[in-house]
């Protein structure tokens, strides 16, 4: 566990990539190869099971601490995060331990099932032999996320680094189906279990947003353009007889979208395409408002099947007759894809369609008239590209359109969590109402760490009101508020809500009296429908 | 009536006809210590500790109109006798206590208890009423020993000359900067900037035994601040100075860093839990010490700590003052960044 608390300080103690590969790849060079599993599984989110809730582990600190709950809960605003709040409030560790990581991991699943004063006796035993850094680290084993800035492919390069492997071999490894409690190190990094996994998807290849001109690109013959859709991208699989669906998140969200399951009946074995799953009635693309009603449910219910139908829109082609086509040429994919989807003639699983155009102006006109299909822009992919493991600049690109903004002032700030957990950071925002100002939105990026200072104090100078964490504050700062679509709500006092609103800029040339009026939203409601 | 009063001018004591701390201009002002949020510009006259004095010369203005006190000694003003006593903030910090007709009332100013090596050592004073900052009155702030973290900083002071990295600690020029070097030296050179060697002079000059250390200027080679210690003040932390450096790393001291998400927001390379003020058990232990019946809150989670300690029986009421927003440093570091900027602009070839 000090080895595993060393790599976590270290982790945070840089913002540099190279000096937290650096960091993994000394951990992965000297730790315990059963340790390292679950450094694996623990930075690519798969946690342990729960064998306590954090409110317990809360309610076990306050009695040993004897603080009052109320304190506990300021200590927890300021510090952020309730695994740190506990660790820093217990008093020094009387033991000490030698325990290694995965031991810790397999006393606490050992807790599952066992009764609150066993698991109580354990805990309590636990932190009076872990110091301050330890017992944070335990807390997060039993509550909570590790989010220290590792991304996947961080953590890929370290593993490919100190192993010598490939690192897309390495991301093909450890996306795939595993369990930590079965498998080693060494056959996990070999990738022994994804090749008898029929359900092994590929990194999905992604897009850097185009900062340049499209002239900058070359000829745009040499280019493929497809709308942008904006809904989940996916990757369905259909191996041995089997059909899965993942989700970018790395998900398996097969059971969710049951319009696709035809599928494991028409498409051929070793088949792997991407693609995005869309709200598609008549072969026409719905909001995404639409598309939400059916994510992240248990259950789906014959009104929510026939009030948001889904559909997939096909991208590309990964695997086909059970053969890696990565590193074919997109005009290549493209040519064996339309033939397999073509020959489906389905409804719900169309092919994207290729935008023809002559020229960069030709297509930059057409972008404008993305909304009318409920697209955010456009695909650029070079047609001689691989499909890459991940964000690679140069070969694909995506050209949004410009987002909607409306002009609103401040009227609540909270503070934010985590690393912002002591600056005014998440703010409401109001547009006006005749006399009145009406919220429509809460938002809290886009800002610089500077400009987040300022708002900063001018909060804590012009609070009026303390509702616990929120504060009432004088409707004087406005904001430029950007955001993708706007949908009718019944939840919202405004009756009708912005969807992904974030902080555009500050507008500080601009006063309270200048900002929109519900009305301005309302027509452009009105115009979206 | 209460000796003193809480004003918008700063902390009055209307027998005496004088403020403590006032952050605005006044006729007479008795002053805790030299920290920027505590003295101010334009008052007529000032009262401070005799290691004080050279310190707000310098900051301030050499016209400054300034008696002096030692620890221990008095003075009488309108019938209210004044004394101080030390608060183990920063060299010349000192508890201001005052009596009246049998009444007294201690103004603690910022404190510690902890020795830290180079201030007096705080003394707990008994009165009726006591003021006290409230910075980290969290439980959730507990210093280690200073040794301890002297170790740590000293741990990665060695590792960075072995990796080739320069060492660069960013601390306030008064007082965090002098307690790093009389804990730090002795082991490699430490390089410090202008605002921190000019303050040193006069400090040094007023008879504090400090460790020597070497001015920033041109001459010095990189080569030669690798494989020693730079210390600089807030202001610098961004500046195209340190980027020029061979491998810059910086380590902040400061209470702040004691908790994750302050560290990530500074976004030093190392972030060292080392403060001046109190942790939660030292302002616990401070003010029983005092046995005053009546605690004045400032600075810092003011609601928090004045809500446990009537919760524990002490009569505590929150105050607002100047001495900082809640739980923000910023307007601090500020206050100490424009004049430390100031420094910067005369000696641009550094």
């Amino acid at each position: 566990m000090k080895l595993f608390a060393k790599l976590i300080q270290q982790l945070e103690l840089s913002n540099k990539t190279n000096d937290k590969i650096t960091a993994l790849v000394d951990y992965f060079n000297c730790a315990d190869d059963r340790d390292k599993i679950w450094v694996i599984a623990l930075f690519t989110g798969k946690k342990p099971k729960r064998p306590i809730k954090s409110t317990l582990l809360k309610y076990w600190a306050i009695d040993i601490t004897q603080t009052p709950e109320w304190l506990f809960s300021e200590s927890y605003a300021n510090v952020g995060d309730l695994s740190e709040t506990i660790a820093l409030l217990l008093p020094p560790a009387e033991n000490t331990s030698d325990f290694r990581l995965h031991k810790w991991i397999e006393d606490l699943h050992d807790l599952q099932g066992k009764d609150d004063e066993t698991k109580k006796e354990f805990i309590l035993n636990a932190w009076n032999k872990l110091e301050t850094q330890e017992r944070f680290i335990f807390n997060k084993l039993i509550s909570g996320n590790f989010r220290i800035g590792v991304s996947n492919k961080m953590l890929v390069n370290a593993l490919a680094k100190q192993s010598s492997l490939d690192s897309a071999q390495v991301m093909h490894s450890i996306m795939g189906k595993w369990d930590p409690y079965e498998i080693t190190f060494g056959e996990l990094i070999n990738g022994n279990h994804v090749n008898t996994d029929n359900s092994w998807p590929y990194p999905f290849c992604l897009a850097y947003p185009l900062e340049q001109e499209t002239e900058k690109l070359g000829d745009i013959s040499d280019w493929q353009a497809e709308w942008k859709w904006d809904g989940i991208r996916g990757q369905i699989v259909k191996r041995n007889g089997e059909l899965f669906i993942w989700s970018r998140g790395e998900e398996l969200v097969t059971e969710q979208f049951p319009e696709l399951h035809f599928l494991v009946d028409v498409l051929p074995d070793g088949v792997v395409i991407d693609g995005e799953i869309l709200a598609i009635k008549d072969k026409k693309v719905l909001s995404f408002s639409t598309l939400q009603q059916r994510l992240n449910r248990k259950t789906i219910t014959k009104k929510q099947l026939e009030d948001a139908p889904i559909g997939f829109f096909v991208y590309d082609i990964l695997e086909f007759e059970t053969k890696d086509y990565r590193a074919y040429s997109l005009a290549e994919r493209r040519k064996i894809l339309e033939k397999l989807i073509g020959d489906l003639d389905e409804s719900v699983v169309i092919l994207s369609p290729v935008i023809n155009c002559k020229s960069w102006e030709e297509l930059a006109e057409l972008r404008q008239t993305a909304r009318e299909l409920n697209s955010e822009g456009i695909m650029l992919k070079k047609l001689s590209s691989h499909y890459h493991s991940g964000r690679k600049r140069g070969d694909w690109w995506k050209w949004k359109i410009n987002p909607y903004t409306v002009d609103a002032v401040m009227i609540y700030a909270q503070k934010g969590s985590g690393r912002r957990a002591n600056f005014f950071t998440d703010y409401t925002f109001a547009v006006r109402d005749g006399e009145k100002l009406v919220t429509i939105a809460k938002a809290y990026s886009g800002l610089t760490d500077k400009e987040i200072k300022e708002v900063n104090s001018f909060v804590n100078k012009n609070s009026i009101e303390k509702f616990g964490p929120v504060r009432t504050v004088k409707p004087e700062l406005v904001f430029e508020i950007a955001f993708e679509g706007i949908a009718e709500s019944k939840r919202h006092k405004a009756g009708l809500a912005l969807r992904f609103p974030r902080i555009l800029r500050w507008r500080k040339d601009k006063k309270a009296d200048d900002i929109n009026t519900l009305e301005d939203l309302r027509e452009l409601l009105a115009s979206t429908m | 009536m209460a000796l003193i009063t809480f004003t918008k001018r700063g902390i009055y004591c209307k027998q005496g006809d004088f403020y403590v701390d006032p952050w605005w201009p006044v006729d007479y002002a008795v002053t805790t210590h030299g920290h920027s949020d505590h003295v101010r510009f334009g008052n007529k006259h000032y009262l401070c500790h005799t290691l004080t004095k050279p310190i707000i010369k310098r900051r301030i203005s050499e016209d400054l109109n300034v008696e002096t006190l030692n620890y221990g000694e008095s003075i009488v003003r309108n019938g209210v006798n004044i004394s101080f006593y030390p608060a183990g903030h920063i060299i010349g910090s000192a508890q201001v206590r005052l009596e009246y007709k049998g009444e007294i009332c201690v103004i603690s100013g910022d404190y510690k208890i902890e020795d830290d090596g180079i201030s007096d050592v705080f003394e707990p004073v008994k009165c009726h009423s006591f003021v006290s900052e409230s910075t980290f009155g969290l439980p959730v702030y507990k210093w280690q020993k200073q040794d301890v973290v002297f170790d740590k900083i000293k741990n990665w002071v060695g590792d960075n000359i072995n990796q080739q990295k320069t060492s660069i600690l960013i601390a306030y020029s008064l007082g965090k900067a002098q307690r790093l070097i009389k804990n730090l030296a002795g082991d490699v050179p430490i390089y410090v900037h202008n605002s921190i060697a000019n303050l040193n002079e006069v400090i040094i000059k007023s008879g504090v035994n400090l460790p020597e250390t070497i001015r920033i200027t041109p001459d010095i080679t990189k080569d030669e601040l690798q494989k020693g210690i730079v210390i600089v003040p807030p202001a610098m932390r961004d500046s195209r100075w340190i980027k020029t450096l061979s491998h810059p790393v910086t380590g902040i001291c400061s209470g702040w860093m004691q908790v994750r998400a302050h560290r990530r927001w500074q976004s030093a390379d190392a972030g060292f839990a080392l403060s001046d003020h109190a942790d939660w058990p030292g302002l616990m232990e401070a003010i029983k010490a005092t046995e005053a019946e009546k605690v004045y809150v400032t600075h810092g989670f003011t609601a928090a700590f004045s809500r446990f300690l009537n919760d524990s029986g002490i009569e505590a009421e929150e105050v607002m003052t100047k001495f900082g927003q809640e739980d923000d440093e910023e307007n601090k570091v500020d206050m100490d960044a424009t004049e430390d900027r100031n420094v910067e602009t005369i000696n641009q070839s550094v």
